[in-house]
């Protein structure tokens, strides 16, 4: 099949991943992953994101299928069930919110902030190296918790990559969730 | 007299209600046969698919079938 600009954007990953080693200032950048495929799903682009897109997505099938890392099994039935999904998406959120709601409190000086990333919403490795200063500390915050999120979920998508079929974390991705959602509730209100 | 059979054609089938709409299925298709309806479920041209099944062992979540229709 024909290679398009866009089969290349799996590139797009390795290099956030790897600035963010560096310098946590960059994981800002990902906020474009956050409201793209968000905007292209609210307005009438359905999951065009996912579908042609995403890095993620595409890094996955490049680890499984290229590099052969899959065990290509059928995943669990329960993860495609819509409580896993949503209830996922839920989980994630909350997560999300409580990471803003420290962003807020370092901004208000009520919390110092915390140069760490956080892995599994649990495991704390250090990460100062990437931080220069240089900027108000709930900019670094926001930095360390948003990076914290794409690393975090970019290794469950690895390990699922690895366990079931390449792109397995695409069935349960709470964006992926999210943009199916608009496009459902667009469609329903045509 | 010989009997005509109906003729049995392979061809896929996706559950829509358990479709995430990935779209990891239509980069796999020889025909084009299988596309992403509005961000909602998978669709299949039948009149396209040639039931090789590609598709199936492509989806991640594992909710396509290759079945046998009347052709
Ligand atoms: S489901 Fe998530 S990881 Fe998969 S293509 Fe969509 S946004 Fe990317
Ligand atoms: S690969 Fe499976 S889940 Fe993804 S769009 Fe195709 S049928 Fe739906
Ligand atoms: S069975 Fe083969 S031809 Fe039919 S939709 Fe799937 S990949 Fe395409």
């Amino acid at each position: 099949m024909k290679k398009h600009w866009y089969d290349y954007l799996w590139i797009v990953s390795i290099v956030y991943l790897t600035l963010g080693f560096f310098n946590i200032l960059c994981a800002w950048i990902g906020l474009i992953f956050f409201f793209l495929p968000l905007l292209i799903a609210i307005f009438g682009g359905g999951k065009l994101y996912c579908n042609l897109f995403c890095d993620r997505g595409q890094l996955l099938s490049l680890l499984g299928k290229k590099l052969k890392l899959s065990a290509n099994r059928r995943p669990p039935v329960f993860l495609h069930k819509k409580w896993f999904r949503y209830g996922f998406l839920a989980f994630f959120m909350v997560m999300f919110g409580q990471m803003l709601w420290i962003t807020y409190l370092v901004g208000a000086g009520q919390r110092p902030l915390s140069q760490h990333v956080k892995l599994l919403w649990s495991i704390k490795l250090p990460w100062q190296w990437a931080y220069h200063g240089g900027v108000s500390p709930w900019v670094a915050q926001f930095s360390f918790g948003f990076y914290s999120i794409m690393l975090t979920s970019t290794l469950l998508g690895i390990i699922t990559m690895i366990l079931f079929r390449p792109r397995s974390w695409c069935v349960y991705c709470p964006m992926g969730t999210m943009t199916q959602l608009i496009s459902r509730a667009r469609s329903r209100s045509e | 007299m010989i009997e005509e059979k109906p003729r049995k054609k392979r061809k896929a089938q996706v559950a829509k209600q358990d479709c995430v709409a990935c779209g990891c299925c239509t980069k796999v298709c020889p025909k084009g046969a299988i596309r992403v309806y509005k961000g909602l479920y998978a669709q299949v041209n039948e009149g396209l698919c040639i039931g090789c099944g590609r598709c199936a062992a492509e989806c991640p979540a594992a909710i396509i079938e290759v079945v046998k229709v009347d052709a």
